[in-house]
């Protein structure tokens, strides 16, 4: 896959169709790959890396990267096209400076998860018929793939891409995922029972800002949470209640045009599973409003932009489900 | 639960000018009592309430927070009511999803007209709130009167 | 040497957190550790390193400094700060030791900053050596042995005993202070493992990581690099490296109306984030390249130049492989270093 996708690559920054490539970029070690942006094809052949551990969503630098002169090319992930879809509905990206290669998606793999199984010191990971042979400073270890997937991965919901100008490789199908089944199971407990396992979680917090910072569909110049005059500028969470209203604004700010792309977990250094208040605010939305993917097209009004005379009543909430 | 009789708690009421700051104020014309635990901050619409001004109410020592518009259809600006009907329902959702008390939010359409309603929807979340006790989840410490 | 047997580890920790306050690194899941307050049971975590780093106990994410009641024109100013006891941390790796020598030259200077010295001077640490570094661990680069760990009191793993050794009076105290657990040892096997542990270090990926290109003298060399504008590239400026470090040190104080009064705190900064140096005429460093250089040229050339040498970096590797889009320390000195 990944000749295949320096080969086009270059092609195409060859014949002038495109200026630049934005890719992932070979690290120091097996897994550490950085987004980066590519010029020319000596650079594509050295540093162009695409594998088990290219995970990150590269859509959100094309805000910055159609901003400037010339046209660039993306490797689009399914997941990758729905969040790019959305960015183009707010009018962030200028479609006409992307050109979108749709490539197989996940699943991907989570070094840590690795190194959780007390494997340390690795220097290489190759995957073998979906078995992992790490070998590292300490000898050769294995473990099956199953159980070194991302999480976002493992309750994947499409593997289909939503926009693209060109595929390599074939197109998937929306999937049927079990992406809502921890929510449910933190709906069918009691509140005390919910209010212990986030604040258990919450208060890893650490306020690095990496699940604002990551996510494509956290696009403000200013955020309000940096903004002095906003009052809630506080840098660190001071009290466990800045840890709540910190990720409840978050999580609310992208209700309706969250992707459920899973970044925010997949950054967050003290694994918290912040996804699960996105996912939230996307089933409640589903079972309120009508079944509604952010970013599966570039035309309908997102849920909170948009209302029916007969919606439910916010009482609903002390209705249903378990107090 | 064992409810504190000496407990007074803070209600935060958000009303819309057009509705349901009027209904407040006719309540108070037509001699209506209701609880002075409730404090009135008016809003130009009920959808100017932003999710941050209920969580900011809870930091700062509320204990209940409440929000009244026009009835859906009657709003001063067409269409506002409508989408603080989506959103609050999902603020809620959320809140009640990380465990707040569902009893501690709550949100109530009162017309102009409707001064016997306001009182008795503050008297009912007033009383609602008491049962609950003091927000100690959605609290601030740092803000707690010693 | 003196030494207990592992078997008996948790019978120390319950003499010392008798006495005072215990911190060890426990599992908080597999995979992540924490420091957490030693309660009866808690076992030592068998992960290499926390994946916060250990500057939390001489210098908190969030510190109250000073409240103040205002009550019609006077203002009261109360200080607020906590009569600090003796506590004592155990299990701190040898780079994050280092890291408090660092701090200390930035907290510890004139004018002493009183909250961070009380702290300190109430804190024991006993340090652990290394046995299974990682291969984001970059420690000897900046001269660090982790076989012998530096800190008030050091032990060392032969896998089965735990041996200690006192590297100053407050340390002596320490063991002095659980001398009837502790009996003489031999330390044969302790020596086998540590010879093993340093033929790891030199087969480790960053082992010929070199500070020797880096220094105090090398400000005109890397300012201007073209190579910074690839490095932040892919920046998404958010705090995780600055969090997780162990020699970051940069601080924000803030004033919060609690409604009844002002609470003034610091809590941590960072040079990645936007209003970082934004003063009443705007923010001199305007986009990420700029912080980002920042916060490189500070470990790498800044500090060496301001401390006799002394580089703000310890290569305990957290930043290596927390970076969301891991970028880090390495991979900048790498690039710069070429000509």
């Amino acid at each position: 896959m990944q000749e295949a996708m320096i080969k086009r690559a270059k092609e195409l920054l060859a014949d002038g169709s495109v200026d630049r490539v934005i890719g992932w970029k070979r690290g120091e070690f097996a897994y550490d790959m950085t987004p980066a942006v590519f010029t020319s094809a000596e650079e594509l052949d050295s540093e162009f890396i695409f594998d088990d551990f290219t995970s990150a969503n590269v859509s959100k630098y094309l805000v910055k990267e159609t901003a400037k002169e010339g046209k660039i090319l993306a490797f689009l992930k399914p997941c990758d096209t729905y969040s790019f879809n959305q960015l183009i509905k707010e009018h962030r990206i200028d479609r006409d400076k992307v050109y979108v290669i749709g490539i197989p998606g996940g699943p991907k793999l989570d070094i840590e998860k690795i190194k959780a199984k007390g494997i340390t010191g690795i220097l290489s990971v190759k995957n073998e018929d979906y078995t992992l042979k790490i070998e590292t400073l300490y000898g050769e270890e294995t473990m099956p793939f199953s159980e070194a997937i991302l999480d976002k991965c493992a309750s994947c919901k499409s593997k289909k891409h939503v926009v693209y100008d060109e595929l390599i490789g074939e197109d998937g199908d929306v999937l049927d995922s079990n992406r809502f089944d921890m929510v449910e199971k933190l709906e069918n407990m009691t509140a005390q029972e919910r209010f212990d396992f986030w604040r258990d979680q919450l208060s890893k917090c650490i306020r690095c800002n990496a699940c604002r910072n990551v996510c494509p569909a956290c696009t403000c110049e200013n955020c309000v949470f940096d903004n002095p005059k906003s009052g809630i500028d506080n840098k660190a969470p001071a009290d466990s209640f800045e840890e709540n209203m910190f990720h409840i604004i978050r999580a609310f700010h992208v209700a309706g045009r969250c992707t459920d792309c899973g970044e925010c977990s997949r950054v967050c250094p003290q694994h918290i599973p912040l996804h699960l208040l996105n996912r939230k605010f996307i089933k409640d939305i589903n079972e309120l409003y009508g079944e509604y993917q952010a970013g599966a097209d570039t035309t309908s009004r997102a849920p909170l932009n948009t209302y029916t005379k007969d919606d439910c009543e916010p009482s609903i909430v002390h209705e249903r489900g378990v107090e | 639960m064992q409810v504190n009789e000496n407990f007074e708690p803070v209600i935060v009421a958000f009303c819309c000018n057009w509705c349901s700051y009027a209904g407040a104020d006719l309540s108070g014309t037509n001699r209506l009592n209701y609880p002075s635990n409730v404090k009135i901050i008016r809003v130009p619409c009920s959808c100017r309430v932003n999710p941050m001004f209920i969580l900011r109410a809870f930091q700062k020592g509320a204990d209940g927070v409440i929000i009244c518009g026009c009835h859906p259809g009657d709003c001063h600006y067409t269409s506002g009511n409508y989408f603080t009907r989506r959103r609050i329902t999902l603020l809620y959702s959320m809140l009640d999803f990380l465990g707040i008390e569902r009893n501690r939010t709550r949100l109530e359409w009162v017309s102009a007209a409707e001064g016997a309603k306001f009182a008795a929807t503050m008297e009912q979340f007033t009383a609602d709130v008491k049962a609950l006790g003091p927000n100690r989840r959605l609290e601030d410490l740092r803000c707690r009167k010693q | 040497m003196l030494k207990i047997s592992k078997s008996k580890l948790n019978e120390l920790f319950d003499a010392v957190s008798a006495k005072q306050t215990l911190y060890i690194p426990a599992d908080r899941e597999a995979g992540a550790a924490e420091y957490r307050k030693y309660e009866k049971g808690m076992e030592l975590t068998s992960e290499l390193n926390t994946v916060r780093s250990a500057k939390d106990f001489f210098f908190p994410q969030t510190e109250n400094l000073a409240d103040f009641k205002i009550e019609g024109k006077t203002i009261e100013v109360k200080d607020v700060r906590e009569e600090c006891e003796d506590f004592v941390v155990f299990g701190v790796r040898a780079c994050d030791a280092r890291s408090f020598t660092i701090l200390d030259k930035v907290f510890l200077c004139e004018p002493v900053d009183s909250f961070y010295k009380n702290r300190r001077d109430h804190g024991t640490v006993v340090t652990m050596a290394c046995t299974r570094p990682s291969e984001t661990c970059f420690c000897q680069t900046f001269g660090i042995d982790p076989t012998v760990p530096e800190g008030d009191a050091a032990c060392f793993d032969d896998g089965e005993n735990i041996f200690f050794k006192a590297n100053n009076e407050k340390g002596q105290k320490f063991i002095d202070s659980v001398a009837s657990l502790l009996e003489e040892g031999d330390t044969s096997k302790l020596d086998e493992v540590q010879a093993k542990t340093k033929a790891i270090m030199e087969k480790l990926p960053l082992a010929k990581l070199s500070t020797e290109n880096f220094g105090g003298d090398k400000l005109n060399e890397y300012f201007s690099s073209d190579k910074w504008a690839e490095l932040s590239q892919a920046c998404l400026g958010c705090g995780t490296c600055t969090f997780v470090c162990p020699t970051c040190q940069c601080y924000d104080i803030k004033d919060f109306n609690t409604g009844h009064g002002i609470k003034r705190f610091r809590c941590w900064d960072s040079c990645m984030y936007s209003d970082f140096t934004k003063m009443a005429h705007g923010n001199p460093r305007l986009t990420q390249l700029e912080r980002f250089r920042q916060r490189f040229m500070h470990k790498l050339v800044y500090f060496p130049a301001n401390n006799d040498g002394e580089f703000g970096c310890v290569g305990c590797g957290r930043c290596l492989s927390k970076c969301p889009i891991s970028m880090n320390i390495v991979k900048v000195m790498k690039a710069l270093e070429v000509k």
